[in-house]
């Protein structure tokens, strides 16, 4: 495996996350899209690492744990708003919180 | 000069260091003080901010002659730059403890976390100001965000404050999330985090010719969709009118001043000092990028408020519209556009948020934010209202008001580099602007109620201590020659 599968692989984890923020009509779907989007990016950073900087050099590497805990915060953070979403609207359909608009 | 270690880097980081221990120390004394009416943790938040200023004069006076210190092998840069802003966020969070304890929105809610959420989110945006690493900026940034998304969703009961949080976690996540794949994508290209590095091995692959100018391109703009949504330009800025509305009056005032200065120092810092010297900027124009997006954001934010009744909505708006203004100064990336940012800055902070401490103080009274609240304002509270009259003539540009030579210093920042189409297009936006400025002004003075309610709204003499704090330097910043000097010291690179 060339440095260049990896990329392709998380180039094609972007744009689903990417596609399935626009296009789910569920929060707990945009939140696995956005998970898509953040796993992504430790995927590069961990292939960067591997590939590019000298094998000594563990940049790459830590920012990519640094990554997985930061998107574990934001998922915590992101299910309790579902939650309060919830409770005020008896959904989570995005299209169905619109109170504020114009 | 080398970065300094760990250890010896603590002395410098005090500031940061007191910002937690007294988030902690708010914490325990809340789980202490039975009383559920006590302001102790407010009163204690505010000491923990007066001791993280004094640390931050403190490692001013540290810094001694140098230029610069880096920090914790290199996270970390502790400069003047960093130091303003600093002072600049302080005063921002200084002042929504003071608007959350007069607001009676948030009476019943105030809790001891309420404000160690605010000292962590400052906490956040001190390190957004002086990060110099790809992670340390990732972190910080994401530090912010979590916290804001926490406190614009802060009243449970409220349908329109989780609305506004989910909408803003929603939008944020994947702003920071594309950022990250842009850093990460940076990273790739050169093997190093660090901004300096990036900078120089860029410039050197750019000179041996092996680098792909869209790469870079691409890249950077991943970057910018996460710097544009922290301060709201256009297309990031769908999230504002939304968050702003919905959420709490004084954290809205917060996010409108306090986040979008440290996305500005994120944007300068990152662009600026990692950027600007190298020729890089040559390589893919830039310049015009930046301008298109500031001059959006300006037209987009203008023409937005003009129908607007919310006047937090219409807040929400001219807070874009003047990211778009603060863009010019950083579109061409000299020293004179960013001190004219720096300067702006320093206005905006005064006339924002003296604007919405009297939409506070409004919807504490009458209990609307619409401008029907605002009727006839002039009879019943004429100090108020001659306050806001000032705030919204300064946010506009009218002389002698402050805003006026804010706008004053960036648009000749702009013309002396010969973007006169960007001046032009600024210089009406401040016409558009005036309209919807002068709506609220006019409803104060020239219409009535039609209940006849004439009698006078009194307010204690602390609400006008704090409207005067704001009132003063609106009037006089233009005039003191300080202000400019202390925006110019800060770019001591």
């Amino acid at each position: 495996m060339s440095l260049q599968h990896y990329l392709v692989i998380s180039a094609m984890l972007f744009t689903l996350g990417i596609f399935a923020v626009l296009t789910r009509r569920n929060a707990i779907s945009i939140l696995m899209g956005i998970e898509l989007i953040l796993n992504s990016c430790n995927l590069n950073f961990a292939a960067f690492s591997r590939f590019v900087t000298p094998p000594e050099n563990i940049d790459g590497q830590i920012i990519a744990i640094f990554g997985i805990v930061l998107a574990a915060a934001e998922a915590a953070v992101f299910l309790a708003i579902i939650l309060a979403i919830y409770r005020e609207f008896g959904s989570i359909r995005p299209n169905e919180v619109d109170t504020l608009k114009g | 000069m080398e970065a300094l270690k760990n250890i010896e880097s603590l002395l410098y980081f005090s500031p940061e260091i007191l910002l937690v221990v007294f988030a902690v120390a708010v914490i325990i004394l809340d789980l202490v003080v039975k009383n559920r009416e006590s302001v102790a943790v407010a009163y204690l938040s505010l000491l923990g901010l007066g001791c993280v200023f004094g640390a931050v004069l403190f490692t001013h006076a540290s810094l001694g002659s140098n230029e610069s210190i880096s920090l914790f092998l290199g996270m970390i840069r502790l400069d003047r730059f960093a130091i303003f802003f600093k002072i600049i966020l302080l005063l921002a969070t200084a002042a929504t403890i003071l608007f959350s304890l007069r607001s009676e929105e948030l009476d019943a809610q105030l809790k001891g976390e309420y404000y160690a959420l605010l000292l962590a989110v400052t906490l956040g945006m001190f390190l957004m100001a002086s990060s110099t690493n790809l992670l340390m900026i990732f972190i910080s940034l994401e530090t912010v965000s979590l916290t804001s998304y926490i406190l614009a969703g802060f009243l449970t009961h409220s349908p329109r404050s989780s609305e506004a949080a989910f909408k803003y976690i929603t939008y944020g996540a994947v702003a920071s999330g594309t950022m990250l794949f842009g850093l990460s994508l940076l990273f790739g290209m050169t093997g190093t985090g660090d901004l300096g590095q990036i900078s120089a091995k860029l410039t050197e692959m750019f000179n041996a010719g092996d680098v792909y100018p869209l790469a870079v391109l691409v890249s950077i703009t991943f970057i910018l969709a996460g710097v544009g949504y922290k301060i709201a330009s256009v297309p990031f800025h769908m999230w504002s009118p939304d968050v702003y509305e919905g959420a709490p009056i004084p954290i809205t005032a917060f996010l409108s001043v306090a986040s979008k200065s440290a996305g500005f120092a994120l944007f300068i810092r990152f662009f600026y000092s990692g950027f600007g010297s190298s020729e890089l900027m040559q390589s893919v124009d830039w310049t015009l990028m930046l301008a298109v997006v500031s001059a959006l954001t300006m037209t987009v934010g203008n023409l937005a408020a003009l129908p607007q009744r919310n006047v937090k909505r219409l807040l929400a708006y001219s807070s874009i519209a003047h990211g778009g203004y603060l863009l010019m100064g950083g579109v061409l990336l000299t020293a004179e556009g960013i001190g004219a940012i720096l300067f702006y800055l320093v206005v905006y902070l005064f006339m924002n948020l003296g604007a919405f401490y009297v939409v506070v103080l409004i919807a504490n009274e009458v209990g609307s934010e619409m401008i029907e609240g605002y009727r006839g304002l002039s009879s019943r509270a004429p100090l108020v209202a001659g306050a806001m009259a000032i705030f919204l003539f300064s946010l506009t540009g009218i002389p002698p008001f402050a805003g006026f030579f804010g706008k004053w210093v960036l648009f000749t920042a702009v013309i002396d580099k010969g973007l006169y189409w960007l001046a032009f297009v600024g210089l009406l936006n401040s016409v558009v602007s005036l309209y919807y400025y002068a709506r609220i002004v006019k409803a104060m003075y020239l219409e009535s109620t039609e209940d006849t309610e004439t009698e006078r709204v009194s307010f204690s003499t602390g609400t006008f201590a704090l409207l005067s704090v704001f009132v003063v330097p609106t009037v006089l910043i233009g005039f003191l020659n300080i202000f400019y000097t202390f925006s110019n010291i800060a770019l001591q690179p």
